[in-house]
């Protein structure tokens, strides 16, 4: 095994946490030159997928399933420990993906929005993102997640505040995300706390092992306290209905590039997290069958599909009204692993990839349109489709995944999804994901009506098709999305092995 | 024990609390974003105190703490506190101090914006530019 391969958990965070940094050197170095730092970024963030896609094939490769690396060779619980199984590395699948496009797309579009002398800056820090959020991934250490969630949250608010030029609502909506993103962090923080003080280790799997052993599990108080401490700031953190309100204005005011980015990537790690402390640090016989941990995470699942999709509707801004749909799309994935069975958990995890896919690739769509039009509002999009055939096109296309059309990636984690709330007995959710499927319709026909149907503007007739790295960065995603529809072979056999993995391992 | 004998010896939990409790209470309160942020600083002072107690051994001495007797012979010092959680929270001190600054340079920036750090003044401004939108913060 050479070098390479047998540092790659550690190279994954490496690599952009040392390549964030060398941008702003670089930027600095030789003046702020816009197509140097974006070549240096691109160039970073397509070493980092490399770098990824090697890994996963290594843990499907091994033979226990997981690839565990020790940093500076200090065995764990005492060391910091990487453990990448097939949840993680899907995960990071997902966001070194979405990643590598949304940066290429960024050429134009971040010239467009950033003042000139900062491009190198925003590069660094939106590769120190990339950072953040890959680590909280691969790491099998729960300080090491806390630490990794701040400097993903940290980069985020700045990155979200750049679109101040733009409109000057992002620095509250920034300001908003800051102050509820902070005190979610600090809940974690403090079930992290409670656990520590209870076990001694920091280590998930000893963790995981010290909690079984207690004598008096299913009356301690502390481990009671940190898991309530730790749901809410999950909740708050991966915006699940009733504290998803910090998300509506982040999305819609950061610049375009950035909502594409954090909306398939920064809330889908949330939701990894609470993947990992509820099943493999609380484990499934804790969080399941002695606390009722998972009705309370059904019962605001359940809100969250209807609720913010009906507000969706309501919206005349498109960037906001995706997300508020993305809002709506977290219960789905959020219901899929509270149900705890293996069908449900496969549809939360194929689902966090087909909708990574599918609501980047929209997000990149409207941001060509911004950039083309300069606004993105709903009554904008009239007649787009004679415009910008291209971008429009991929963009219905994702819309129809948000549906859950059949041949798109949506359907497939549908399926799952309603498979598992039968199996689980619970027939009225199954329903009421059908009942959401519903609003989702209404509120893409909203915008596929203006875009294909209705005559187009003459105070358009300037606008043209969005340039070449806007176009393929976008239609990456989706025909990914597609791709994944029609050949689910692959994310369907990651989230069933990831899936039977943590059910099996957790007694 | 007694619940005042029970007070005694968890005095600094009940303090801890008490101190996130007043920082939320700014933040959710208060209308100036400086306080905002101050309450922010303040509930996650509150958490360092607890970090802190957790640490802490009866009796115990710090860990680097090592007592040489009158003949030179190095004498076990005792029990000494848990030094993990201590190093923790001071990764969890920076963490705060940077969110901190994040939040004033927002603050900042949206005196420069708006000419105003009030929500409610600027709420009022944005309800009167995007009347048909719901508002933002």
């Amino acid at each position: 095994m050479n070098a390479i391969d047998f540092n790659l958990p550690a190279l994954i965070v490496i690599v952009p946490l040392f390549g964030g940094l060398l941008s702003v050197l670089i930027g600095t170095l030789f003046g702020p030159r816009r197509d140097l730092s974006w070549g240096f970024a691109v160039l970073v963030a397509w070493t980092t997928l490399a770098l990824v896609v090697r890994l996963v094939a290594a843990v499907v490769d091994s033979a226990s399933g997981a690839v565990v690396y020790n940093l500076g060779s200090w065995p764990g619980p005492w060391g910091i420990e990487y453990r990448v199984d097939y949840l993680n590395a899907f995960v990071l699948l997902v966001v070194s993906g979405i990643g590598a496009a949304t940066i290429f797309y960024g050429r134009h579009s971040v010239d467009d929005e950033i003042p000139k002398d900062r491009s190198h800056i925003f590069y660094g820090v939106w590769l120190l993102c990339l950072t953040g959020l890959l680590g909280i991934t691969v790491t099998g250490d729960t300080f090491n997640i806390y630490v990794l969630l701040e400097i993903t949250s940290l980069t985020s608010y700045a990155l979200i505040a750049m679109g101040k030029d733009r409109d000057r609502r992002a620095l509250l909506a920034s300001l908003r995300y800051l102050i509820l993103g902070s005190i979610g962090a600090s809940f974690i923080l403090l079930g992290i706390g409670y656990l520590l003080m209870l076990t001694g280790t920091l280590n998930m799997a000893d963790m995981h092992t010290t909690l079984m052993a207690l004598p008096n599990l299913a009356e301690n108080r502390t481990v009671q306290v940190a898991f309530a401490f730790l749901l809410v700031g999950l909740s708050l953190k991966m915006a699940l209905f009733p504290l998803h309100m910090w998300l509506p204005g982040a999305y819609t005011h950061a610049p375009s590039a950035i909502s594409a980015f954090l909306a398939s990537t920064a809330t889908k790690v949330g939701v990894y997290m609470a993947f990992r402390f509820l099943y493999t640090i609380f484990g499934r016989h804790y969080s399941i069958d002695v606390l009722p941990g998972h009705l309370v995470l059904l019962g605001c699942a359940a809100f969250a599909i209807v609720i913010p999709n009906i507000s969706a509707i309501r919206q005349t801004e498109v960037k906001r009204l995706l997300a508020f749909s993305s809002a709506g799309q977290i219960g789905y994935m959020v219901m899929g692993f509270s149900l705890a069975n293996e069908a449900g958990m496969t549809g939360s995890i194929v689902h966090l990839f087909n909708h990574a896919a599918m609501k980047g690739g929209m997000f990149l769509a409207i941001g060509a349109v911004i950039y083309r039009l300069g606004s993105g509002r709903v009554e904008d999009l009239k007649g787009l489709g004679m415009r910008m055939p291209w971008t429009m096109a991929a963009f219905s296309l994702g819309g129809l995944g948000l549906i859950g059309f059949p041949m798109t990636a949506g359907f497939i984690s549908k399926w799952y999804l309603i498979k598992g709330c039968l199996q689980a007995g619970y027939w009225p959710l199954a329903v009421l994901v059908l009942f959401a499927s519903l609003l989702a319709v209404i509120y893409v026909w909203k915008l596929l009506e203006r875009i294909w149907f209705m005559e187009p503007d003459e105070s358009t007739a300037h606008v043209a098709e969005a340039p070449p790295t806007m176009l393929i960065s976008t239609w990456a995603l989706i025909l990914t999305s597609i791709y994944f529809g029609v050949h689910a072979d692959f994310t369907v056999g990651m989230a069933q092995k990831a899936a039977a993995y943590l059910l099996q391992v957790t007694p | 024990m007694s619940f005042l004998g029970s007070f005694a010896g968890t005095y600094n939990y009940a303090i801890y609390i008490v101190l996130m409790m007043v920082g939320f209470y700014g933040v959710i309160a208060k209308k100036n974003l400086i306080k905002q942020a101050l309450g922010l600083g303040l509930f996650a002072t509150g958490i360092f105190l607890y970090y802190i107690s957790i640490g802490v051994y009866k009796g115990g001495t710090a860990p680097v703490w090592t007592i040489i007797d009158e003949v030179g012979v190095l004498k076990n010092p005792g029990p000494y506190d848990n030094p993990l959680s201590h190093v923790l929270i001071l990764t969890a001190i920076v963490v705060s101090v940077s969110t901190l600054a994040v939040a004033l340079a927002l603050i900042v920036n949206i005196q420069r914006a708006y000419g105003t750090i009030e929500e409610d003044e600027i709420r009022a401004i944005e309800a009167g530019e995007h009347p048909e939108e719901e508002e933002v913060a």
